[in-house]
């Protein structure tokens, strides 16, 4: 069993490019190159040292005594949080906006709906002095209100998707249709392990330095590579696949994947979608997805935005479908429960996206020497105001 | 031999007009039809909405959104459709998105449209490759024809690809854009348009995206055989209603 994509695109059933003509030339492009670009010498020479000297990387390996002995097991927190602009998601920027260099391209488009991605977008073209416009729902704009302001401070233009549901799955909608109309000069920074081939390999190759690191920060702390199990939230997926990528093909590290249930996974508002998701095809890819028996793609629900994508990437579907992963959805009450725990235990207060796979502990028992890498994909300071609203702080 | 193959036989440049299946309300479907034939339309292309349409402009986009709340479904269209033969003459392409004819299943989608008499389809997101390597034999079983699009980006060689799959037409996108951009056609276009001509494909080309008007129609068709109008005629039926079609296609010639 491969976990890899292949050299159609697919991983097992899931992936390909299933993008109208007026796409083809940009993806084509990308697809052929992308590879070698990654490859370069000076490429990665660059990549590496932006994600030092910029971002602030490695990221910690945190052995989090207070939260191991809560739940009699050795868990450790990769900490992607204090990565610059706050979580994983610049790993991916950085390596896509070098990609866009090397491409010629001089303009940059990306969606967003939590406006974690849209800011670590902003943020790379404003290293790069690159214009950048960003794609957000209407109804997230409105959410979303710090974020917003940040990208228009890093000089971005934050334009609002005001078609469908106006929240992040039309976000993607818009910036699709920005690249249809400007195919030479654009390139389109996908946020998440999601979209045609190559999206969910390149973004997963970029994020892929989470699980390098994981490596060889454990083998510094217990003597192993290789954890018994990683954890991670998924909604497209991103911070999953580069938890879960230099592992996939190591049968004794467990694979645990955390969806956002919502209110519950058969309330109606859920965003659970391995469990509630057929095959289909979503922004490009085959995949599964939440929709309607007619084929109609559903709005999902989470109380974390960056969790409620209707999708997931397709190397998460193939993780579903072969067992190799073990899915579990934790929902809203849950994950903000599991939030103030890690706040409270060891002092980091966390995204409402990465408490849901804090939350793992009530539905997963790990035996007291298991070792247990969670990514902590992101801090809460974007989420003080849910926090705030829940908690009546 | 297939209506759409026949009308391109017919010595005329051809009028195609898509409009959204349920648009304005539900069941105008096939007064719509019946209408635009009645007022000397050559082909028509039937748009099954869809949440996410990619491809497409506000106009379109905004269709499929009223036409999914007024309650259209595929088993709805294939119900409306189903005596439309009776009274329409003329091809029938149904234009759609790829997930919702895979939801209802690519074989029993295809068998529905040869029942009811569909004789081609357009899938914008269902590429050419994966067209020929899984789909092409069960949508020749089922008589449809499908038709891929090309825009001034697609290279020569791909353009031969898609004419050696292709066994109707080719649909020939104006511009780099979505649906219902473009207003005008300007000198790219013209060079657009000669260097198709000059590849003498073996399927005749009809432009798509950006014709509006008798003016644009009438530059689409100096080299193509034919033009196809979507957002225009969307607009046109959003502003007055379903009874005055035929005014709408005098206008276009």
């Amino acid at each position: 069993m491969s976990y890899q994509v292949n050299e159609k695109g697919y991983y097992g059933d899931f992936g390909g490019a299933y993008i109208p003509e007026m796409l083809y030339p940009n993806v084509e492009e990308l697809r052929t190159t992308y590879l070698e670009i990654m490859n370069e010498p000076s490429f990665k020479e660059e990549f590496n040292q932006l994600l030092r000297d910029y971002v602030g990387r490695p990221s910690p390996l945190y052995y989090a005594k207070r939260l191991s002995e809560k739940h009699n097991t050795k868990v450790y927190l990769k900490r992607e949080d204090l990565n610059h602009t706050g979580a994983h998601k610049v790993n991916n920027t950085i390596g896509q906006i070098l990609v866009a260099k090397r491409l010629g391209k001089n303009r940059i488009i990306a969606e967003t709906g939590a406006g974690q991605h849209g800011v670590a977008t902003a943020t790379v073209c404003a290293l790069m002095g690159i214009q950048c416009v960003v794609y957000m729902g209407e109804i997230d704009i409105k959410r979303q209100a710090p974020n917003v302001a940040r990208m228009k401070m890093l000089g971005a233009e934050v334009r609002p998707a005001k078609s469908g549901s106006k929240t992040l799955k039309d976000a993607t909608n818009e910036a699709i249709r920005d690249w249809i109309n400007n195919p030479v000069d654009t390139h389109y920074i996908i946020g998440s392990a999601i979209g045609p081939h190559p999206y969910p390999d390149m973004v997963t190759r970029f994020q892929s330095i989470i699980s390098e690191e994981i490596k060889w920060q454990l083998k510094e702390k217990e003597g192993r590579e290789n954890p018994d199990y990683v954890v991670a939230c998924i909604g497209g997926g991103s911070n999953a696949a580069g938890t879960y990528y230099h592992f996939l093909d190591e049968p004794d590290v467990g694979i645990i994947a955390v969806e956002a249930a919502g209110k519950g996974v058969n309330s109606g508002e859920s965003a659970a979608t391995s469990q509630l998701g057929k095959e289909g095809i979503i922004h490009g890819c085959k995949t599964l997805l939440m929709q309607t028996p007619d084929g109609q793609i559903t709005e999902p629900y989470s109380i974390s935005a960056g969790l409620d994508y209707p999708g997931v990437g397709p190397l998460h579907s193939h993780l579903y479908k072969t067992g190799r992963g073990e899915f579990y959805s934790v929902t809203d009450d849950d994950a903000m429960a599991a939030g103030l725990e890690l706040s409270q235990l060891e002092g980091i207060i966390p995204a409402i996206e990465t408490s849901h796979a804090l939350a793992i502990f009530n539905d997963k028992k790990f035996k007291p020497d298991d070792v247990v890498v969670i990514s902590l994909s992101g801090r809460g300071d974007k989420d003080l105001n849910t926090y705030i609203d829940y908690f009546k702080l | 031999m297939n209506r759409i193959n026949t009308t391109l036989e017919q010595n005329k440049k051809l009028l195609s007009i898509y409009f959204t299946a349920g648009y304005p309300a539900l069941n105008d479907t096939a007064k719509v039809i019946q209408d635009l034939e009645k007022n000397g339309v050559d082909m028509i292309e039937i748009g099954l909405p869809f949440s996410d349409p990619l491809a497409d402009g506000s106009t379109i986009q905004e269709s499929s959104t009223v036409a999914l709340k007024n309650g259209m479904t595929t088993k709805l269209l294939f119900e409306q459709l189903k005596d439309i033969r009776n009274t329409v003459n003329i091809p029938l392409i149904i234009m759609g998105y790829f997930n919702p004819m895979m939801q209802y299943g690519i074989e029993a989608f295809c068998a529905k449209c040869q029942e009811i008499g569909i004789d081609g389809l357009i899938i914008p997101d269902l590429p050419v490759a994966e067209y020929h390597e899984h789909y092409q034999e069960t949508f020749e079983k089922y008589g449809l024809i499908n038709v891929f699009l090309i825009t001034p980006q697609t290279s020569d060689e791909r353009i031969r690809f898609i004419d050696r799959v292709s066994n109707g037409f080719i649909y020939m996108v104006s511009s780099a854009s979505t649906t219902g951009a473009k207003n005008t056609f300007g000198d790219t276009q013209q060079h657009y348009f000669e260097r198709i001509e000059a590849l003498g494909l073996k399927n005749p080309q009809i432009v798509g995206f950006g014709i509006s008007n008798n003016e644009t129609f009438m530059q689409a068709t100096k080299t193509a055989k034919g033009a196809i109008i979507g957002s225009a005629f969307i607009k046109h039926l959003t502003h007055n209603g379903v009874d005055t079609i035929g005014d709408f296609v005098k206008e276009i010639r």
